[in-house]
């Protein structure tokens, strides 16, 4: 834990991005979302959005009465030093993910290059509990760390025009869900039902920046059955409070 | 509701309204009209909210039949306008009654024209926003045979409103900007071709970024993926500059060199592929 003082500069006439310089882990996440619920708490009482990423804020206020400079330096003068780490209060849920060749693309390439059998590769993706730093690239696509070394690839070399809804994949040392059908240059391995965005819902997607995920495998039947769920309304998502 | 039937859509025409604000949580793009001061001006022309619903119309523009009496207003680029066979101007309120067909002809100046309507257009919000994008409203631009919703116009009161606006040459060919975040870290010969350079605008420029065929050096690695929002400008490692537009995703992984201005996103909004532009750089 490395708390200390961001550099804090102006991005554009509405926002203020805040900056640090610390390693991507778990721990320093809680700290920047500790951070993040304390700012609007004590020391931002304008109407703002707020995105953080691994280690960033970006601060946007949104009403056009607001001065910039002025929010500019009352975060200035923020004791960043002393701002604990809170519970956040954050889930873990439980993804399906289903492995079978017909979604797993890239699992044979995958096998090949990591000198990895396919079991092995489904038994070290779902065996980690994985972080949700943010989201970004696409509605609803969590940036996810924690993935096993072992299964790092690069991209694709072309990438794909298009990959369904729902396709897992990796690219480097992360893993991901495609949440909508999108030219995609990540390696596939699998397919999850989960609908992870819906803009027609006030909270578009079910999860936050702090909250934990972690796959289990289902087989091509579960996979269908558990979308026949989905549509119909009667699948429960699997969550623990931590 | 009354609607305004789409008879042909143009290159690229959307509705679009001031974007949506409040879901980069979620990482969906901001979106909104390209060009905010024209359409502010179109809807203050009509006594309409700032954030009423416009169409953003694109280098070709639609034509459009009324099937109910409104009041209108476009701003922006200047088309050769007609309302049946009568010329129109810009910046103008006009009164449309049933069976009126607007036709946008010729571009004469400028990009992108904003047609505003009395009330503005009421489709569905979707994340508290109208503006239209793939994925998040059902089509992402206006089709032929749409039928667009609005109140139909009940008085004449604001016809032949007029507001003075800066509007010469479209804004001009100077790109308000700041120094962006990576801005310090750039060495000072691509700082200097960043000051004084000129920029042409490429073919492939669209609503989530314009992109500069000219390529400076770039010694800078890419970032840890960090906060981007439209105006900000960000460095290839083929070291080609891309200025981040309203339909832009909420993070990156490239450098951003520098931030645009809201005046420097408008007028860039009006350039044409193939234009030349100098960023106009305001240091702190």
């Amino acid at each position: 834990m490395i708390p200390q003082k961001p550099k804090i500069s102006r991005l554009g006439e509405r926002a203020v991005l805040l900056q640090w310089d610390f390693t991507i882990t778990p721990e320093n996440l809680n700290w920047l979302l500790s951070v993040k619920d304390f700012l609007l708490q004590n020391a931002i009482q304008s109407k703002v959005e707020v995105i953080n990423t691994y280690n960033s804020f970006l601060i946007t206020y949104l009403s056009s009465i607001d001065s910039v400079y002025d929010a500019l330096k009352r975060l200035q003068s923020v004791d960043f030093a002393n701002i604990p780490t809170t519970d956040l209060q954050r889930k873990t849920y439980h993804l399906p993910v289903c492995y079978d060749a017909e979604f797993g693309l890239d699992l044979e390439e995958l096998s090949f290059a990591n000198k990895l059998k396919i079991p092995e590769i489904i038994e070290l993706h779902t065996r980690p509990i994985y972080t949700v730093y943010f989201m970004g690239f696409l509605p609803g696509f969590l940036y996810l760390g924690g993935m096993d070394e072992r299964l790092r690839i690069s991209r694709k070399k072309t990438p794909r025009q298009s990959v369904v809804k729902g396709a897992v994949g990796i690219a480097e040392n992360q893993t991901g869900i495609y949440p909508n059908s999108s030219p995609a240059g990540w390696q596939i391995i699998g397919n999850c039902p989960v609908e992870l965005f819906n803009p027609q819902r006030e909270i578009p997607c079910p999860f936050q920046a702090g909250d934990r995920i972690q796959f289990f495998a289902v087989s091509k039947a579960e996979h269908q059955e558990l979308q026949e769920q989905i549509k119909a309304g009667t699948f429960q998502l699997k969550m623990q409070k931590r | 509701m009354s609607e305004v039937e789409v008879l042909k859509p143009g290159l690229y025409t959307s509705i679009q309204d001031l974007g949506r604000m409040q879901s980069a949580v979620y990482g969906v793009p901001r979106s909104g009209v390209m060009d905010s001061l024209a359409a502010r001006k179109a809807n203050l022309l009509l006594n309409n909210s700032p954030d009423a619903a416009v169409l953003e119309i694109t280098m070709t523009g639609p034509q459009l039949r009324f099937q109910a009496e409104a009041q209108i207003a476009v701003c922006g680029a200047t088309f050769e306008l007609k309302l049946n066979d009568r010329p129109l101007e810009g910046s103008k309120v006009y009164s449309c009654v049933t069976g009126d067909v607007l036709t946008f002809g010729g571009l004469k100046q400028g990009f992108r024209a904003y047609l505003a309507i009395n009330g503005g257009f009421r489709s569905p919000e979707i994340l508290h926003s109208r503006s239209q994008y793939a994925g998040i409203t059902p089509k992402s631009r206006v089709e032929k045979g749409d039928h667009l919703p609005f109140v139909a116009a009940t008085t004449e009161k604001n016809s032949g409103a007029r507001v003075q606006f800066p509007e010469t040459g479209i804004y001009k060919n100077n790109i308000e900007a700041f120094p962006g975040p990576e801005w310090e870290l750039l060495e000072a010969s691509v700082r200097e071709q960043l000051t004084n350079g000129s920029f042409t605008l490429l073919p492939t420029s669209n609503r989530m970024a314009i992109g500069f065929k000219e390529a400076v050096g770039n010694e800078l690695k890419g970032i840890t993926t960090g906060p981007v929002i439209p105006g900000t400008v960000q460095l290839t490692p083929g070291g080609n500059l891309i200025a981040l537009m309203r339909d832009c995703q909420v993070t990156g992984g490239y450098p951003r060199v520098l931030q645009l201005s809201e005046l420097g996103i408008c007028t860039l909004a009006q350039k044409r592929p193939g234009e030349g532009i100098q960023f106009s750089l305001a240091l702190e």
